[in-house]
């Protein structure tokens, strides 16, 4: 035992050996951490995402996830592929068609902002707007969405011709005050907004003719994805109906 | 084991004031001055960094026999990258508010050096107890330093105290300090703050122990 200890291979043996020891209990522990978390952390993002759709299209009961597959928006590939790639239709306590909450996403100051946004069913207005992830700069472009006047600015604002950013008053129904000292974040969510109407605004099935045709499985209602790791994740939203 | 009991108390107390990582070791410059634009964010960052440290402490002085002195710095890394990781997953699952806030800075706290600094210094040559009061006491100071940097810094960019508005709507926020800059400008005001302290100090134990000073 002791000879082996000192022999060159012996030692060499030792400190692969340790390496070894130390990094199959790391991996052990990393993954028993990450399957404790997991679930809850899944659910957080699942509440987050919930939240954001429910608040950007007020007065919203039950949330249906719609994809466009080229031709038209059908609820059947629900769950499936990038969330960019799909919208939210929210359906009020009659199940009217409250509006499409429309996540999309841009360059920022920084980084990419990911942002969600409700329509109404015509398209013409937005309803709301809120942020899903940012790495704004703190105390200047993180103002979009924790300043409540901005965040405000993107309640029943016009779409049409295109979303403007002024820098003092807007008088107009389309124009948005751009925050000062952040005019480029400001600038930014704007931009995300008028790229995603222009992609999405002529997809929207016609006043009436609202998607409620291809509903009715179970499976095919809103299941909120893992927003960060892009999975599918079990579970319905509260508020569904059968 | 009586010895160290004794030295418990010193050991845990070190690290809080006089060797103070952040003031007087000038360590953990990176979470020091990145994160510490709110209170909030030096609370979650003080506690992530005192969990990785006490848990990395604990393990690599526990088994500081074991660990053959070639690849102790490796095994070292290995040790304290696990625990960064839980709780990394741990405050993702608990705090996502926070998490989101600085979520490369926790993983960072890979890299900092109070960690591997302590391990090497104190946790491989030292019995378990000892270097878990290293360790709390370490990660203790450096939290109050992130707190302390991190009150001066909101109070004065935001004008808030942990999100609570502190001077009203009158106030205009100094934003500067809650940008990259301020960090070094209020890091800089602390550190220069408390050497003079720290002068003051010996000056008068110098005199009062009968000695003119200078």
């Amino acid at each position: 035992m002791s000879a082996a200890t000192f022999s060159p291979r012996g030692e060499t043996l030792r400190l692969v050996a340790t390496l070894t020891v130390a990094g199959l209990f790391s991996g052990l522990s990393i993954v028993i951490a990450y399957r404790t978390t997991l679930p809850r952390i899944q659910a957080n993002q699942r509440a987050a995402l919930e939240r954001a759709v429910f608040d950007v299209l007020p007065g919203t009961q039950r949330l249906e996830r719609l994809a466009w597959d080229g031709t038209r928006l059908a609820a059947g590939a629900a769950g499936q592929g990038p969330l960019e790639e799909s919208i939210f239709a929210g359906y009020d306590a009659n199940d009217a068609l409250v509006g499409y909450a429309v996540p999309s996403s841009g360059p920022g100051f920084q980084d990419t902002i990911k942002l969600i946004y409700g329509l109404q069913p015509s398209g013409e207005r937005v309803l709301g707007m809120t942020v899903l992830e940012s790495r704004e700069m703190p105390g200047l472009g993180d103002k979009i969405y924790k300043d409540p006047k901005f965040v405000g600015e993107f309640r029943d604002l016009v779409v049409e011709p295109i979303i403007e950013l002024i820098k003092g008053h807007g008088t107009l129904p389309n124009q948005v005050d751009a925050i000062t000292g952040a005019t480029i974040s400001s600038r930014a969510v704007v931009k995300i907004l008028n790229q995603a109407n222009a992609v999405w605004r002529s997809r929207l099935p016609a006043p009436g003719a609202a998607p409620r045709a291809v509903t009715g499985v179970a499976s095919d209602a809103i299941v909120p994805p893992d927003v960060e790791r892009g999975g599918p994740v079990p579970g319905g939203l509260s508020g569904e109906k059968p | 084991m009586s010895s160290d009991k004794s030295r418990f108390v010193p050991e845990l107390t070190k690290g809080i004031f006089r060797e103070n990582a952040t003031f007087v070791q000038v360590l953990g410059m990176c979470p020091a001055l990145a994160i510490t634009n709110s209170v909030m964010n030096g609370i979650v960052m003080g506690i992530a960094t005192t969990f990785v440290l006490v848990m990395s402490s604990l393990m690599i002085s526990a088994l500081r026999k074991l660990i053959p002195s070639q690849v102790r710095i490796s095994t070292y890394v290995v040790v304290i990258a696990t625990f960064v990781t839980v709780a990394d997953f741990t405050l993702q699952a608990m705090l996502p508010a926070a998490h989101h806030e600085m979520a490369a800075f926790i993983a960072l706290i890979v890299v900092n050096c109070i960690i591997l600094g302590r391990a090497e210094a104190f946790a491989s040559r030292n019995p378990v107890l000892l270097s878990i009061a290293d360790a709390l006491g370490m990660g203790l100071g450096f939290s109050f330093a992130l707190v302390l940097i991190g009150g001066v810094r909101e109070l004065l960019g935001s004008g808030s105290f942990l999100g609570f508005p502190v001077f009203g709507p009158g106030f205009e926020p100094w934003v500067v300090m809650i940008l990259p800059p301020g960090g070094f400008l209020v890091l800089g005001v602390l550190l220069l703050g408390l050497a003079k302290i720290a002068e003051v100090r010996s000056r008068v134990a110098a005199r009062s122990a009968g000695e003119e000073p200078r």
